[in-house]
């Protein structure tokens, strides 16, 4: 390995391995005999990570891309096969469940998921005493690992009156509802764990975003006579406007993903109402040991993402620069 | 906020005199037990449960689903459970996977990070796109194909599967990091850097020597940061792990959820939650801090 260099400024010595410099390169302003030595000992701090991204990042990227086209059984080479992985999956009558559960479960994540959170940092911002422990309440729920907060959710949804659930809304005289066990119910049970395991980053985000707002604003719409709602309405949130939109978007990307809710608590079921893209994708590969047609899979999850935030920013764009 | 309580001429949505007004007063305080009430049931009553059903015998929960406290309390529970399922060495194994996970992210992103901020060799601008596009491809996306890969490095013709390796390396491979720690190296004056090169201090030293030590508070957030994502990581090392032997808590929960008195359960799944809350709550300032300034502005 080239060793850091020290400071001996005529001494240019040619790098090994370091690429050509070519003049015209838009770089910084320095000298030529310093920018090899910088591009070699800044070659060596870059190693770790220029290895692991290329084996574990850029690698798999671009073989996916060749998988999806390709049938390997991990034995012999694989064997280049054309369209077949995607024909097959489009003969599978699980794909359209699959993928309209998926959306499903994504609309209803907004559909709690965005304003809860929101409120919740809104009345916890005028917060005078006490913020602090609400801010660790809020965020408890969050460093619960995933698996924990899935399988004490599933022992709450237990069926019958002895299931938490149930009896708590027993208390106020409804259900037991079967929860897991319907399908209609399911894919909320799932959403509501997602939600509760996933709201306190928003609420701390949206927190964080908050004390940024310029109290003048608000002082100037209070002298205008704004009652407290329409400061809310008509200065907190066209402020937060930007965190709002880029959340959204990171909130959707996240629930068309969504993978150990479904996994471990319903496994697919019932009748197929769980199942998501992911769990499809996990079954392909591991359960059945099809890569292709799993990678075929991945590649489509990953356009519908692409083409999903695509339209998402070009529908926000107005909005967002109004 | 406590900062707010000071009489401070800071405001909120809310001023002084919206304050001193009875009706809206008396509004916020309705708004603000709400809040609280919500918080508690949500934020602290599944936990208390936890801790409770993790002391209970079956009859009791089945009798009582909603008490918080154990009639009769059986505390053994947590004791059976920790040599009944094999908890030790699951927590063991789950402690060593986020340690080494948390030494490569830290080691990878500080010195990318350094190498970006500090030395800014002239190819520095593409690899630093080529690190932050990885950041655009989820990581459920390239599931398969990492698995491939960890199964047959190329080049390499070895497999890592089920050694802590498949867990560590791919753990590094996490632009976020090194986003954070080259935006928080360039905060550092460049004129250290230069007066310690005219010392004849080399690139390493000027690493050691000045950028980690000054670099306290963005290291704590990276710890944190990967240390809480490994301890929460189920699907990766459910894929690259087969071996029970092998398995964190996280996997292991799961498989033996199938068979298994619902109190040693949960008396596992609270052996599980106790050491991320225990770092959350002992290192909450820089959680919440992190939070907010690695979020979005």
């Amino acid at each position: 390995m080239t060793s850091a260099p020290t400071h001996v400024p005529a001494a240019a010595r040619e790098a090994p391995g370091s690429a050509p410099v070519r003049r015209r390169a838009p770089g910084p302003r320095r000298a030529s005999s310093q920018r090899r030595r910088s591009a070699a000992s800044g070659l060596v701090f870059l190693l770790p990570a220029l290895v692991l991204f290329g084996y574990f990042a850029w690698w798999p990227i671009g073989r996916s891309v060749v998988l999806a086209f390709q049938q390997t059984n991990l034995v012999d080479a694989p064997q280049w096969v054309g369209w077949q992985n995607f024909e097959q999956l489009f003969a599978d009558p699980l794909l359209p469940t699959a993928a309209l559960n998926t959306l499903w479960f994504a609309a209803l994540s907004l559909l709690i998921g965005l304003p809860i959170p929101l409120a919740v940092a809104v009345v916890m911002s005028e917060l005078r005493r006490g913020g602090a422990l609400a801010r660790v309440l809020a965020y408890l729920p969050v460093v619960i690992p995933p698996v924990v907060s899935v399988l004490l959710w599933k022992t709450f949804f237990n069926p019958g009156e002895q299931g938490v659930v149930n009896a708590a809304l027993g208390v106020v005289g409804l259900g037991p509802y079967p929860w897991l066990q319907s399908p209609d119910l399911a894919m909320p049970s799932l959403v509501i764990v997602a939600t509760w395991s996933g709201a306190g980053t928003a609420v701390l985000i949206y927190l964080a975003a908050l004390t940024g707002v310029s109290t003048e604003l608000y002082d100037a719409a209070e002298l205008d006579g704004a009652s407290v709602w329409r400061r809310v309405w008509h200065v907190t949130l066209p402020q937060l406007r930007g965190v709002i939109l880029v959340l959204l978007l990171l909130q959707i990307i996240g629930a068309l993903q969504v993978f150990t809710e479904p996994y471990v608590m319903t496994d697919g079921g019932p009748a197929n109402a769980t199942v998501t893209v992911l769990l499809m994708i996990y079954r392909y590969a591991f359960l059945f040991g099809n890569y292709g047609v799993a990678t075929a899979l991945s590649v489509l999850l990953a356009a519908g993402l692409v083409v999903v935030s695509a339209v998402y920013l070009r529908l926000t764009r107005a909005w967002s620069t109004s | 906020m406590t900062r707010r309580a000071a009489a401070a001429p800071v405001r909120g949505i809310l001023s002084e005199r919206d304050w001193g007004r009875r009706r809206t007063r008396a509004g916020w305080r309705g708004l603000h037990t709400v809040l609280f009430a919500g918080l508690v049931l949500f934020g602290a009553l599944p936990l208390l449960w936890m801790i409770r059903a993790a002391a209970s015998t079956t009859t009791d929960l089945v009798q009582r689903p909603l008490a918080l406290w154990p009639d009769p309390a059986k505390w053994s529970n947590i004791a059976d459970a920790w040599n009944l399922l094999g908890i030790d060495q699951y927590l063991l194994n789950t402690v060593w996977l986020v340690a080494g996970s948390w030494l490569v992210q830290l080691v990878v992103a500080t010195a990318a990070g350094f190498a970006l901020a500090v030395i800014r060799p002239w190819y520095g601008r593409f690899v630093y796109a080529a690190l932050l596009a990885t950041l655009f491809v989820p990581g459920t996306v390239t599931l398969v194909a990492l698995y491939l890969t960890v199964l047959d490095l190329p080049g390499l013709g070895i497999s890592i599967a089920d050694t802590p390796w498949a867990i560590w390396l791919p753990a590094g491979a996490h632009a976020f990091n090194i986003l954070l720690a080259k935006q928080f190296f360039e905060t550092i004056p460049r004129e250290l850097f230069e007066a310690a090169q005219v010392d004849g201090a080399g690139w390493f030293t000027v690493f050691r020597r000045i950028v980690l030590p000054m670099s306290r508070p963005i290291l704590a957030v990276i710890s944190l940061l990967s240390i809480m994502t490994a301890w929460k990581d189920f699907l990766w090392p459910l894929i690259v792990l087969p071996d029970p032997a092998m398995q964190p808590l996280s996997v292991a929960l799961p498989r033996l959820a199938q068979n298994t008195d619902p109190a040693y359960l949960i008396a596992g799944l609270l052996i599980a939650s106790i050491p991320p809350i225990l770092v959350f709550l002992l290192f909450q300032r820089h959680i919440v801090r992190g939070i907010g300034f690695t979020g979005l502005k």
